[in-house]
Protein backbone atom coordinates (compact mmCIF):
# COMPACT_ATOMS: atom_id res chain seq x y z
CA UNK A 1 0.00 0.00 0.00
CA UNK A 2 1.39 3.82 -0.81
CA UNK A 3 2.53 4.98 2.30
CA UNK A 4 1.01 8.41 2.26
CA UNK A 5 3.06 10.44 4.58
CA UNK A 6 0.42 12.50 5.47
CA UNK A 7 -1.40 9.60 6.95
CA UNK A 8 1.90 8.19 8.67
CA UNK A 9 2.19 11.24 10.61
CA UNK A 10 -1.46 11.70 11.72
CA UNK A 11 -1.51 7.85 12.67
CA UNK A 12 1.83 8.30 14.67
CA UNK A 13 1.29 11.63 15.74
CA UNK A 14 -1.62 11.53 17.11
CA UNK A 15 -1.03 8.05 19.11
CA UNK A 16 1.68 9.77 20.80
CA UNK A 17 -0.54 12.34 22.15
CA UNK A 18 -3.48 10.10 23.29
CA UNK A 19 -0.78 7.95 24.61
CA UNK A 20 0.80 10.96 26.39
CA UNK A 21 -3.58 11.93 28.03
CA UNK A 22 -4.09 8.68 28.80
CA UNK A 23 -0.99 8.01 30.57
CA UNK A 24 -1.22 11.73 32.72
CA UNK A 25 -5.31 10.61 33.41
CA UNK A 26 -4.21 7.08 33.98
CA UNK A 27 -1.52 8.57 36.67
CA UNK A 28 -3.83 11.09 38.05
CA UNK A 29 -6.51 8.35 39.14
CA UNK A 30 -3.82 6.56 40.78
CA UNK A 31 -2.66 9.73 42.66
CA UNK A 32 0.94 9.58 41.52
CA UNK A 33 1.12 13.01 38.45
CA UNK A 34 3.32 15.23 40.36
CA UNK A 35 1.75 18.21 41.66
CA UNK A 36 3.07 20.59 39.38
CA UNK A 37 0.52 22.55 37.26
CA UNK A 38 3.28 23.58 35.01
CA UNK A 39 4.20 19.89 33.98
CA UNK A 40 0.24 18.94 33.73
CA UNK A 41 -0.86 21.90 31.87
CA UNK A 42 2.51 21.69 29.39
CA UNK A 43 2.10 17.88 29.06
CA UNK A 44 -1.47 18.20 27.44
CA UNK A 45 -0.57 21.06 25.48
CA UNK A 46 2.22 19.50 23.89
CA UNK A 47 -0.74 16.34 23.60
CA UNK A 48 -3.07 18.42 22.27
CA UNK A 49 -1.14 20.04 19.41
CA UNK A 50 0.73 17.05 18.41
CA UNK A 51 -3.17 15.38 17.82
CA UNK A 52 -4.74 18.57 16.57
CA UNK A 53 -1.32 18.62 13.75
CA UNK A 54 -2.31 14.72 13.29
CA UNK A 55 -6.00 15.89 12.92
CA UNK A 56 -4.98 18.32 10.41
CA UNK A 57 -2.71 16.61 8.31
CA UNK A 58 -4.97 13.60 8.17
CA UNK A 59 -7.12 15.92 5.95
CA UNK A 60 -4.31 16.60 3.41
CA UNK A 61 -4.95 12.79 2.40
CA UNK A 62 -8.73 13.78 1.16
CA UNK A 63 -9.28 15.03 -1.98
CA UNK A 64 -11.94 17.71 -0.63
CA UNK A 65 -10.35 18.19 2.67
CA UNK A 66 -13.32 21.37 2.67
CA UNK A 67 -16.02 18.12 3.11
CA UNK A 68 -14.24 16.28 5.98
CA UNK A 69 -17.00 17.28 8.84
CA UNK A 70 -18.88 14.91 6.69
CA UNK A 71 -16.90 12.16 8.00
CA UNK A 72 -18.88 12.39 11.38
CA UNK A 73 -22.12 10.90 10.30
CA UNK A 74 -21.85 7.78 9.17
CA UNK A 75 -20.22 6.02 12.74
CA UNK A 76 -22.59 3.45 13.01
CA UNK A 77 -20.77 1.58 9.94
CA UNK A 78 -17.81 2.96 9.29
CA UNK A 79 -14.60 3.03 11.56
CA UNK A 80 -13.49 5.92 10.17
CA UNK A 81 -16.39 7.87 11.08
CA UNK A 82 -16.17 6.51 14.61
CA UNK A 83 -12.29 7.63 14.72
CA UNK A 84 -13.31 10.82 13.42
CA UNK A 85 -16.09 11.22 16.09
CA UNK A 86 -14.28 10.24 19.00
CA UNK A 87 -11.36 12.36 18.12
CA UNK A 88 -14.03 15.24 18.48
CA UNK A 89 -15.29 14.04 21.45
CA UNK A 90 -12.01 13.83 23.32
CA UNK A 91 -11.32 16.97 23.52
CA UNK A 92 -14.10 17.46 25.96
CA UNK A 93 -13.11 15.35 29.12
CA UNK A 94 -9.26 16.81 28.23
CA UNK A 95 -10.21 20.48 28.08
CA UNK A 96 -12.56 20.16 31.63
CA UNK A 97 -9.38 18.19 32.70
CA UNK A 98 -7.08 20.83 31.96
CA UNK A 99 -9.57 23.83 33.13
CA UNK A 100 -10.01 21.51 36.57
CA UNK A 101 -6.76 21.26 37.04
CA UNK A 102 -5.87 25.06 37.09
CA UNK A 103 -8.46 26.83 38.70
CA UNK A 104 -9.42 23.94 40.85
CA UNK A 105 -6.07 22.38 41.99
CA UNK A 106 -5.75 18.42 42.31
CA UNK A 107 -8.87 17.52 44.24
CA UNK A 108 -12.89 17.29 43.33
CA UNK A 109 -15.16 14.74 41.67
CA UNK A 110 -14.92 16.45 38.54
CA UNK A 111 -11.44 16.45 37.85
CA UNK A 112 -11.30 12.51 38.48
CA UNK A 113 -14.81 12.19 36.47
CA UNK A 114 -12.61 13.96 33.45
CA UNK A 115 -9.43 12.05 33.95
CA UNK A 116 -11.40 8.87 33.85
CA UNK A 117 -13.40 9.86 30.64
CA UNK A 118 -10.01 11.31 28.95
CA UNK A 119 -8.22 8.24 28.96
CA UNK A 120 -10.77 5.74 27.81
CA UNK A 121 -12.17 8.14 25.23
CA UNK A 122 -7.91 8.45 23.94
CA UNK A 123 -8.16 5.21 24.15
CA UNK A 124 -11.09 4.35 22.41
CA UNK A 125 -9.91 6.90 19.56
CA UNK A 126 -6.31 5.18 18.93
CA UNK A 127 -8.65 2.03 18.79
CA UNK A 128 -11.08 3.12 16.24
CA UNK A 129 -7.83 4.15 14.16
CA UNK A 130 -6.14 0.70 14.15
CA UNK A 131 -9.61 -0.70 12.87
CA UNK A 132 -9.75 1.43 10.32
CA UNK A 133 -6.78 -0.72 8.99
CA UNK A 134 -7.58 -4.15 10.76
CA UNK A 135 -11.16 -4.00 9.41
CA UNK A 136 -9.97 -4.71 5.91
CA UNK A 137 -10.00 -7.90 4.78
CA UNK A 138 -8.77 -7.00 1.65
CA UNK A 139 -4.94 -6.23 2.88
CA UNK A 140 -3.66 -9.45 4.95
CA UNK A 141 -1.23 -7.40 6.54
CA UNK A 142 -3.71 -4.90 8.33
CA UNK A 143 -6.44 -7.63 8.93
CA UNK A 144 -5.17 -9.03 12.23
CA UNK A 145 -5.36 -8.70 16.24
CA UNK A 146 -1.84 -7.96 16.01
CA UNK A 147 -2.84 -4.56 14.22
CA UNK A 148 -4.84 -2.83 17.33
CA UNK A 149 -2.54 -3.73 19.66
CA UNK A 150 0.51 -2.55 17.89
CA UNK A 151 -1.39 0.98 17.81
CA UNK A 152 -2.63 0.80 21.38
CA UNK A 153 0.88 -0.20 22.91
CA UNK A 154 2.74 2.14 20.74
CA UNK A 155 0.43 5.15 21.67
CA UNK A 156 1.26 4.18 25.28
CA UNK A 157 4.98 3.71 24.69
CA UNK A 158 5.63 6.93 22.52
CA UNK A 159 2.80 9.20 25.43
CA UNK A 160 5.08 7.89 28.37
CA UNK A 161 8.44 8.41 26.71
CA UNK A 162 6.88 12.03 26.06
CA UNK A 163 5.75 12.43 29.10
CA UNK A 164 9.01 11.11 31.07
CA UNK A 165 11.23 13.77 28.96
CA UNK A 166 8.63 16.65 30.24
CA UNK A 167 8.94 15.72 33.53
CA UNK A 168 13.33 15.76 33.38
CA UNK A 169 12.87 19.00 31.76
CA UNK A 170 10.10 20.14 34.24
CA UNK A 171 12.40 19.14 36.88
CA UNK A 172 9.94 16.63 38.21
CA UNK A 173 11.01 13.05 37.48
CA UNK A 174 9.28 10.29 37.81
CA UNK A 175 10.55 6.68 39.00
CA UNK A 176 7.12 5.10 37.71
CA UNK A 177 6.96 7.03 34.29
CA UNK A 178 10.37 5.80 33.68
CA UNK A 179 9.21 1.97 34.55
CA UNK A 180 6.16 2.40 32.36
CA UNK A 181 8.09 3.24 29.52
CA UNK A 182 10.31 1.03 30.28
CA UNK A 183 7.43 -1.97 30.02
CA UNK A 184 5.62 -0.50 27.44
CA UNK A 185 8.80 -0.21 24.97
CA UNK A 186 9.32 -4.09 26.34
CA UNK A 187 5.88 -5.09 25.46
CA UNK A 188 5.61 -3.16 22.18
CA UNK A 189 9.10 -4.35 20.64
CA UNK A 190 7.80 -8.32 21.19
CA UNK A 191 4.21 -7.56 19.54
CA UNK A 192 6.08 -5.56 16.48
CA UNK A 193 7.98 -8.66 16.68
CA UNK A 194 5.14 -10.92 16.46
CA UNK A 195 3.37 -8.89 13.80
CA UNK A 196 6.24 -9.24 11.58
CA UNK A 197 6.89 -12.74 12.10
CA UNK A 198 2.95 -13.38 11.33
CA UNK A 199 2.90 -11.28 8.07
CA UNK A 200 6.54 -13.26 6.84
CA UNK A 201 4.76 -16.94 8.06
CA UNK A 202 1.24 -16.27 6.37
CA UNK A 203 -0.77 -15.23 3.28
CA UNK A 204 -3.93 -13.94 2.17
CA UNK A 205 -6.37 -16.60 1.44
CA UNK A 206 -7.05 -15.43 -1.76
CA UNK A 207 -4.31 -16.22 -4.80
CA UNK A 208 -4.59 -15.29 -8.01
CA UNK A 209 -6.51 -18.85 -8.55
CA UNK A 210 -9.34 -17.72 -6.22
CA UNK A 211 -10.00 -13.98 -7.75
CA UNK A 212 -10.02 -14.98 -11.70
CA UNK A 213 -11.93 -18.20 -10.21
CA UNK A 214 -10.09 -19.87 -12.87
CA UNK A 215 -7.85 -22.27 -10.35
CA UNK A 216 -10.26 -25.41 -11.34
CA UNK A 217 -8.36 -25.13 -14.98
CA UNK A 218 -4.67 -24.57 -13.13
CA UNK A 219 -1.91 -22.05 -11.96
CA UNK A 220 -3.36 -18.49 -13.45
CA UNK A 221 -0.32 -16.33 -14.55
CA UNK A 222 -1.05 -12.61 -16.23
CA UNK A 223 0.40 -12.31 -19.56
CA UNK A 224 -1.48 -8.74 -20.27
CA UNK A 225 -1.85 -5.85 -18.08
CA UNK A 226 -5.41 -3.65 -19.21
CA UNK A 227 -3.21 -0.43 -19.89
CA UNK A 228 0.83 0.16 -20.55
CA UNK A 229 1.20 2.70 -17.93
CA UNK A 230 0.63 3.09 -14.13
CA UNK A 231 -3.36 4.09 -13.19
CA UNK A 232 -4.49 4.68 -9.59
CA UNK A 233 -4.76 1.46 -8.58
CA UNK A 234 -1.36 0.24 -8.43
CA UNK A 235 0.10 3.53 -7.51
CA UNK A 236 -2.33 3.39 -4.96
CA UNK A 237 -1.99 -0.55 -3.81
CA UNK A 238 0.59 -1.36 -5.98
CA UNK A 239 3.50 -0.37 -3.70
CA UNK A 240 6.08 -2.40 -3.64
CA UNK A 241 8.92 -2.67 -1.35
CA UNK A 242 12.35 -4.57 -1.81
CA UNK A 243 12.83 -7.42 0.77
CA UNK A 244 16.06 -6.54 1.54
CA UNK A 245 15.07 -2.61 2.08
CA UNK A 246 12.84 -3.69 4.27
CA UNK A 247 14.93 -5.50 6.51
CA UNK A 248 17.23 -2.87 7.04
CA UNK A 249 14.51 -0.62 7.42
CA UNK A 250 13.06 -3.16 10.41
CA UNK A 251 16.81 -3.20 11.80
CA UNK A 252 16.18 0.79 11.78
CA UNK A 253 12.81 1.02 13.36
CA UNK A 254 13.68 -1.20 16.15
CA UNK A 255 17.37 0.30 16.94
CA UNK A 256 16.29 3.99 17.44
CA UNK A 257 12.63 3.36 18.13
CA UNK A 258 13.31 0.70 20.70
CA UNK A 259 16.83 -0.19 21.83
CA UNK A 260 18.14 3.58 22.21
CA UNK A 261 14.96 4.70 24.32
CA UNK A 262 15.01 2.01 26.54
CA UNK A 263 18.98 2.13 27.03
CA UNK A 264 17.98 5.99 28.11
CA UNK A 265 15.18 4.84 30.08
CA UNK A 266 17.74 2.23 31.90
CA UNK A 267 20.45 5.91 32.60
CA UNK A 268 17.54 7.92 33.65
CA UNK A 269 17.22 5.81 36.54
CA UNK A 270 20.62 6.15 38.18
CA UNK A 271 21.42 9.98 36.83
CA UNK A 272 20.33 13.18 36.49
CA UNK A 273 21.24 16.67 35.85
CA UNK A 274 21.22 18.86 32.36
CA UNK A 275 22.99 15.96 30.71
CA UNK A 276 19.77 13.16 31.18
CA UNK A 277 17.97 16.45 29.76
CA UNK A 278 19.87 16.63 26.47
CA UNK A 279 20.10 12.38 26.08
CA UNK A 280 15.63 12.63 26.76
CA UNK A 281 15.70 14.52 24.24
CA UNK A 282 18.22 12.83 21.96
CA UNK A 283 16.43 9.59 22.73
CA UNK A 284 13.02 11.23 21.98
CA UNK A 285 13.94 11.88 18.53
CA UNK A 286 15.44 8.46 18.11
CA UNK A 287 12.39 7.14 19.05
CA UNK A 288 10.75 9.07 16.71
CA UNK A 289 12.47 7.72 13.83
CA UNK A 290 11.96 4.61 15.07
CA UNK A 291 8.43 4.77 14.92
CA UNK A 292 7.90 6.88 11.53
CA UNK A 293 10.55 4.31 10.14
CA UNK A 294 7.79 1.34 11.63
CA UNK A 295 4.42 3.49 10.45
CA UNK A 296 5.88 3.80 6.90
CA UNK A 297 6.65 -0.69 7.01
CA UNK A 298 3.27 -0.65 8.24
CA UNK A 299 1.76 0.40 5.06
CA UNK A 300 4.34 -0.06 2.49
CA UNK A 301 5.23 -3.90 2.92
CA UNK A 302 1.37 -4.66 3.19
CA UNK A 303 -0.40 -5.80 -0.08
CA UNK A 304 -3.98 -5.96 -1.40
CA UNK A 305 -5.65 -8.06 -3.10
CA UNK A 306 -5.94 -6.09 -6.45
CA UNK A 307 -2.77 -7.24 -7.08
CA UNK A 308 -3.97 -10.57 -7.63
CA UNK A 309 -4.76 -9.24 -11.07
CA UNK A 310 -1.72 -7.39 -11.99
CA UNK A 311 0.67 -10.49 -11.31
CA UNK A 312 0.79 -11.24 -7.52
CA UNK A 313 -0.38 -15.20 -7.46
CA UNK A 314 -0.43 -14.48 -3.56
CA UNK A 315 -0.47 -11.54 -1.44
CA UNK B 1 -26.77 5.71 4.41
CA UNK B 2 -23.65 4.04 4.61
CA UNK B 3 -25.31 0.97 6.34
CA UNK B 4 -26.40 -1.64 3.70
CA UNK B 5 -30.36 -1.36 2.64
CA UNK B 6 -31.70 -3.66 5.67
CA UNK B 7 -33.68 -5.56 3.25
CA UNK B 8 -32.04 -7.47 0.98
CA UNK B 9 -33.09 -5.96 -2.58
CA UNK B 10 -35.12 -8.53 -4.56
CA UNK B 11 -33.63 -6.90 -7.75
CA UNK B 12 -30.32 -7.71 -8.14
CA UNK B 13 -29.07 -6.30 -11.75
CA UNK B 14 -25.69 -7.81 -12.27
CA UNK B 15 -23.64 -8.93 -15.11
CA UNK B 16 -22.72 -12.11 -16.87
CA UNK B 17 -19.13 -12.42 -18.15
CA UNK B 18 -18.26 -15.29 -20.28
CA UNK B 19 -14.94 -15.69 -20.40
CA UNK B 20 -15.34 -18.55 -22.71
CA UNK B 21 -16.00 -15.85 -25.98
CA UNK B 22 -14.35 -12.75 -24.89
CA UNK B 23 -11.41 -12.20 -27.37
CA UNK B 24 -10.16 -9.50 -25.33
CA UNK B 25 -10.42 -6.71 -27.73
CA UNK B 26 -11.30 -3.49 -25.19
CA UNK B 27 -14.44 -2.64 -26.88
CA UNK B 28 -16.45 -2.82 -23.52
CA UNK B 29 -13.78 -0.44 -21.78
CA UNK B 30 -13.39 1.81 -24.20
CA UNK B 31 -17.43 2.73 -25.14
CA UNK B 32 -17.93 2.42 -20.98
CA UNK B 33 -15.41 5.40 -20.89
CA UNK B 34 -17.13 6.89 -24.00
CA UNK B 35 -20.85 6.69 -22.48
CA UNK B 36 -19.50 7.42 -18.70
CA UNK B 37 -17.74 10.46 -19.47
CA UNK B 38 -20.55 12.33 -20.28
CA UNK B 39 -22.89 10.52 -17.99
CA UNK B 40 -23.83 10.16 -14.19
CA UNK B 41 -20.09 10.17 -13.12
CA UNK B 42 -18.78 12.24 -15.45
CA UNK B 43 -16.36 12.91 -16.42
CA UNK B 44 -13.62 10.06 -16.63
CA UNK B 45 -10.69 12.64 -16.26
CA UNK B 46 -7.58 11.83 -18.55
CA UNK B 47 -4.49 13.32 -17.31
CA UNK B 48 -2.06 14.08 -19.42
CA UNK B 49 -3.95 12.32 -22.15
CA UNK B 50 -1.53 12.68 -25.12
CA UNK B 51 1.77 12.61 -22.95
CA UNK B 52 4.33 10.59 -22.02
CA UNK B 53 2.46 9.47 -18.70
CA UNK B 54 -1.43 9.27 -19.55
CA UNK B 55 -3.71 8.65 -16.34
CA UNK B 56 -7.07 8.09 -16.30
CA UNK B 57 -10.31 7.06 -14.47
CA UNK B 58 -11.65 3.90 -15.82
CA UNK B 59 -15.01 1.71 -14.80
CA UNK B 60 -13.81 -1.32 -16.42
CA UNK B 61 -9.97 -3.27 -17.48
CA UNK B 62 -9.36 -6.09 -19.43
CA UNK B 63 -6.67 -8.23 -17.96
CA UNK B 64 -5.51 -11.31 -19.95
CA UNK B 65 -4.36 -14.71 -18.12
CA UNK B 66 -2.05 -17.70 -19.20
CA UNK B 67 -4.03 -20.64 -17.15
CA UNK B 68 -1.51 -23.92 -17.17
CA UNK B 69 -2.80 -27.54 -15.83
CA UNK B 70 -0.27 -29.84 -14.44
CA UNK B 71 0.55 -31.51 -18.09
CA UNK B 72 1.56 -28.19 -18.84
CA UNK B 73 -1.06 -27.60 -21.32
CA UNK B 74 -1.99 -23.62 -21.07
CA UNK B 75 -5.45 -21.49 -22.18
CA UNK B 76 -4.95 -18.00 -22.52
CA UNK B 77 -8.32 -16.06 -20.96
CA UNK B 78 -9.09 -12.33 -21.26
CA UNK B 79 -10.75 -11.33 -18.32
CA UNK B 80 -12.76 -8.33 -17.91
CA UNK B 81 -12.79 -6.67 -14.47
CA UNK B 82 -15.30 -4.15 -12.97
CA UNK B 83 -17.44 -3.64 -10.09
CA UNK B 84 -19.40 -6.74 -9.00
CA UNK B 85 -22.31 -4.77 -7.19
CA UNK B 86 -21.98 -6.95 -3.91
CA UNK B 87 -24.58 -7.58 -1.84
CA UNK B 88 -22.12 -6.89 1.30
CA UNK B 89 -20.28 -4.24 -0.53
CA UNK B 90 -17.79 -3.16 1.82
CA UNK B 91 -17.13 -0.11 -0.01
CA UNK B 92 -20.23 1.22 1.03
CA UNK B 93 -20.30 0.11 4.81
CA UNK B 94 -16.08 1.64 5.26
CA UNK B 95 -17.36 5.32 3.87
CA UNK B 96 -17.37 7.69 6.69
CA UNK B 97 -19.49 10.32 4.66
CA UNK B 98 -22.77 7.90 3.56
CA UNK B 99 -21.34 9.07 -0.18
CA UNK B 100 -20.81 5.61 -1.08
CA UNK B 101 -24.68 3.98 -1.21
CA UNK B 102 -26.41 0.25 -2.46
CA UNK B 103 -29.40 0.97 -4.17
CA UNK B 104 -32.94 -0.92 -2.27
CA UNK B 105 -35.12 -1.28 -5.33
CA UNK B 106 -31.83 -2.86 -7.41
CA UNK B 107 -29.05 -3.50 -5.73
CA UNK B 108 -26.73 -0.69 -7.76
CA UNK B 109 -23.85 0.47 -6.02
CA UNK B 110 -22.93 4.14 -6.46
CA UNK B 111 -21.57 6.92 -5.43
CA UNK B 112 -22.82 10.62 -4.32
CA UNK B 113 -20.62 13.00 -6.39
CA UNK B 114 -21.60 16.15 -3.79
CA UNK B 115 -20.72 14.35 -0.56
CA UNK B 116 -17.79 12.36 -1.77
CA UNK B 117 -14.78 13.60 0.50
CA UNK B 118 -11.75 11.70 -1.43
CA UNK B 119 -10.16 9.66 1.11
CA UNK B 120 -10.06 6.63 -0.79
CA UNK B 121 -10.96 3.84 1.76
CA UNK B 122 -13.55 2.46 -0.10
CA UNK B 123 -10.81 1.83 -2.97
CA UNK B 124 -9.07 -0.01 -0.09
CA UNK B 125 -12.08 -1.92 0.94
CA UNK B 126 -12.81 -3.38 -2.53
CA UNK B 127 -10.73 -6.48 -2.97
CA UNK B 128 -11.59 -6.33 -7.26
CA UNK B 129 -9.76 -2.65 -7.60
CA UNK B 130 -13.80 -1.77 -8.74
CA UNK B 131 -12.99 1.85 -7.56
CA UNK B 132 -11.05 4.18 -8.78
CA UNK B 133 -10.02 7.85 -7.18
CA UNK B 134 -10.27 10.83 -10.13
CA UNK B 135 -7.64 13.61 -8.67
CA UNK B 136 -9.21 16.06 -10.88
CA UNK B 137 -12.20 16.16 -8.66
CA UNK B 138 -11.25 14.76 -5.63
CA UNK B 139 -13.77 12.52 -5.47
CA UNK B 140 -13.82 7.98 -6.05
CA UNK B 141 -15.96 7.13 -9.31
CA UNK B 142 -16.84 3.65 -10.27
CA UNK B 143 -19.24 1.81 -12.68
CA UNK B 144 -22.86 2.74 -11.83
CA UNK B 145 -23.87 -0.14 -14.31
CA UNK B 146 -25.25 2.49 -16.89
CA UNK B 147 -27.78 3.52 -14.45
CA UNK B 148 -28.32 6.84 -16.91
CA UNK B 149 -28.72 4.24 -19.51
CA UNK B 150 -30.90 1.17 -18.52
CA UNK B 151 -33.29 2.95 -17.14
CA UNK B 152 -33.48 5.38 -20.10
CA UNK B 153 -37.14 5.79 -21.75
CA UNK B 154 -35.46 7.97 -24.42
CA UNK B 155 -33.82 5.38 -25.68
CA UNK B 156 -35.37 2.03 -27.81
CA UNK B 157 -35.96 -1.26 -25.61
CA UNK B 158 -32.86 -3.12 -27.24
CA UNK B 159 -30.50 -0.17 -25.78
CA UNK B 160 -31.51 0.28 -22.23
CA UNK B 161 -28.51 -1.98 -21.09
CA UNK B 162 -25.12 -1.27 -20.25
CA UNK B 163 -22.57 0.69 -22.56
CA UNK B 164 -20.40 -2.61 -22.31
CA UNK B 165 -22.81 -4.93 -23.23
CA UNK B 166 -24.25 -3.14 -26.52
CA UNK B 167 -20.65 -3.03 -27.50
CA UNK B 168 -19.49 -6.68 -26.58
CA UNK B 169 -18.78 -7.87 -30.25
CA UNK B 170 -19.00 -11.44 -29.52
CA UNK B 171 -22.07 -10.98 -26.93
CA UNK B 172 -19.90 -12.19 -24.12
CA UNK B 173 -21.51 -9.71 -21.84
CA UNK B 174 -25.21 -10.59 -20.61
CA UNK B 175 -26.76 -8.11 -18.42
CA UNK B 176 -30.15 -8.84 -16.68
CA UNK B 177 -31.76 -9.53 -13.02
CA UNK B 178 -29.69 -11.91 -11.01
CA UNK B 179 -32.27 -12.20 -8.16
CA UNK B 180 -35.07 -13.37 -10.19
CA UNK B 181 -33.85 -17.65 -11.18
CA UNK B 182 -36.12 -17.57 -14.25
CA UNK B 183 -34.15 -14.42 -15.62
CA UNK B 184 -32.30 -15.44 -18.65
CA UNK B 185 -28.42 -14.40 -17.10
CA UNK B 186 -29.85 -16.46 -13.83
CA UNK B 187 -30.16 -19.53 -16.06
CA UNK B 188 -27.28 -18.99 -18.08
CA UNK B 189 -24.95 -19.18 -14.68
CA UNK B 190 -26.66 -22.25 -13.89
CA UNK B 191 -26.48 -24.12 -17.33
CA UNK B 192 -22.55 -22.94 -17.74
CA UNK B 193 -21.68 -23.45 -13.74
CA UNK B 194 -21.06 -19.38 -13.62
CA UNK B 195 -19.08 -18.60 -10.56
CA UNK B 196 -18.44 -15.58 -8.21
CA UNK B 197 -14.56 -13.92 -8.07
CA UNK B 198 -12.78 -14.37 -4.32
CA UNK B 199 -15.92 -15.46 -2.78
CA UNK B 200 -13.35 -15.47 0.49
CA UNK B 201 -13.69 -12.01 0.78
CA UNK B 202 -17.50 -12.78 2.01
CA UNK B 203 -18.76 -9.67 -0.46
CA UNK B 204 -21.20 -11.62 -2.24
CA UNK B 205 -20.69 -10.48 -5.80
CA UNK B 206 -23.77 -10.31 -7.80
CA UNK B 207 -21.90 -10.15 -10.92
CA UNK B 208 -21.08 -13.76 -12.52
CA UNK B 209 -18.31 -15.22 -14.47
CA UNK B 210 -18.88 -18.32 -17.02
CA UNK B 211 -15.61 -20.72 -17.58
CA UNK B 212 -13.64 -21.52 -20.17
CA UNK B 213 -15.50 -24.24 -21.86
CA UNK B 214 -13.65 -27.66 -21.66
CA UNK B 215 -11.27 -27.95 -24.43
CA UNK B 216 -12.60 -30.53 -27.53
CA UNK B 217 -9.18 -30.80 -28.91
CA UNK B 218 -8.41 -33.84 -27.77
CA UNK B 219 -11.40 -35.48 -28.46
CA UNK B 220 -11.60 -35.29 -31.88
CA UNK B 221 -7.90 -35.71 -32.50
CA UNK B 222 -9.15 -39.30 -31.33
CA UNK B 223 -11.93 -39.64 -34.14
CA UNK B 224 -9.32 -38.23 -36.93
CA UNK B 225 -10.99 -35.57 -37.57
CA UNK B 226 -8.09 -32.97 -36.58
CA UNK B 227 -5.15 -35.12 -36.75
CA UNK B 228 -3.99 -37.36 -39.81
CA UNK B 229 -3.32 -40.23 -38.24
CA UNK B 230 -3.77 -43.38 -40.38
CA UNK B 231 -5.15 -46.45 -38.95
CA UNK B 232 -3.39 -49.41 -41.06
CA UNK B 233 -4.79 -52.46 -39.48
CA UNK B 234 -7.95 -52.34 -41.48
CA UNK B 235 -7.64 -51.77 -44.31
CA UNK B 236 -5.38 -53.07 -47.41
CA UNK B 237 -5.84 -50.01 -49.56
CA UNK B 238 -4.71 -47.77 -46.26
CA UNK B 239 -2.35 -49.90 -45.06
CA UNK B 240 -0.94 -49.50 -49.40
CA UNK B 241 -0.74 -45.98 -48.49
CA UNK B 242 0.57 -45.82 -45.31
CA UNK B 243 3.74 -48.18 -46.49
CA UNK B 244 4.37 -46.00 -49.57
CA UNK B 245 4.26 -42.79 -47.43
CA UNK B 246 6.33 -43.92 -44.81
CA UNK B 247 9.08 -45.26 -47.57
Amino acid sequence: MHPALSVIFFTTASGAGYGMLSVLGLGFLLGIIPDKTVFVLSSIAVALGLISCGLVSSTFHLGRPERAWRALSQWRSSWLSREGVLACLSYVPVLIFAAGWYYSGQNGSLLFTAALFMSISCLLTVYATSMIYASLKTVHAWCNHWVPATYLVLSFMTGAILLNTLALIFSCAQAWLNYAALVFISIALLIKLAYWNYIKTTRSVSTAESATGLGDLGKVNLTQTPHSQENYLLKEMGYQIARKHADKLRRISIISGFVLPFLFALLAMKYSGISIIVLSVIALLSCAVGILTERWLFFAEAKHTVMLYYGSSRV
Amino acid sequence: MTCLPKTESRVKLGLVIDLDICVGCHACSTSCKEWNTSGHSAPLTDLDAYGEHPDGVWFNRVHSFEVTNESGESVSVNFPRSCLHCEKAPCVTVCPTGASYKREEDGIVLINADTCIGCKLCSWACPYGAREYDSDAGIMKKCTLCVDKIYNENLPEHSRVPACVSACPTGARNFGDLGDENSGVSKLVKERDGFELMPEQECLPVNRYLPPRKKQIQNEAKDGFLEYKVDSSENALLRWIDKALSR
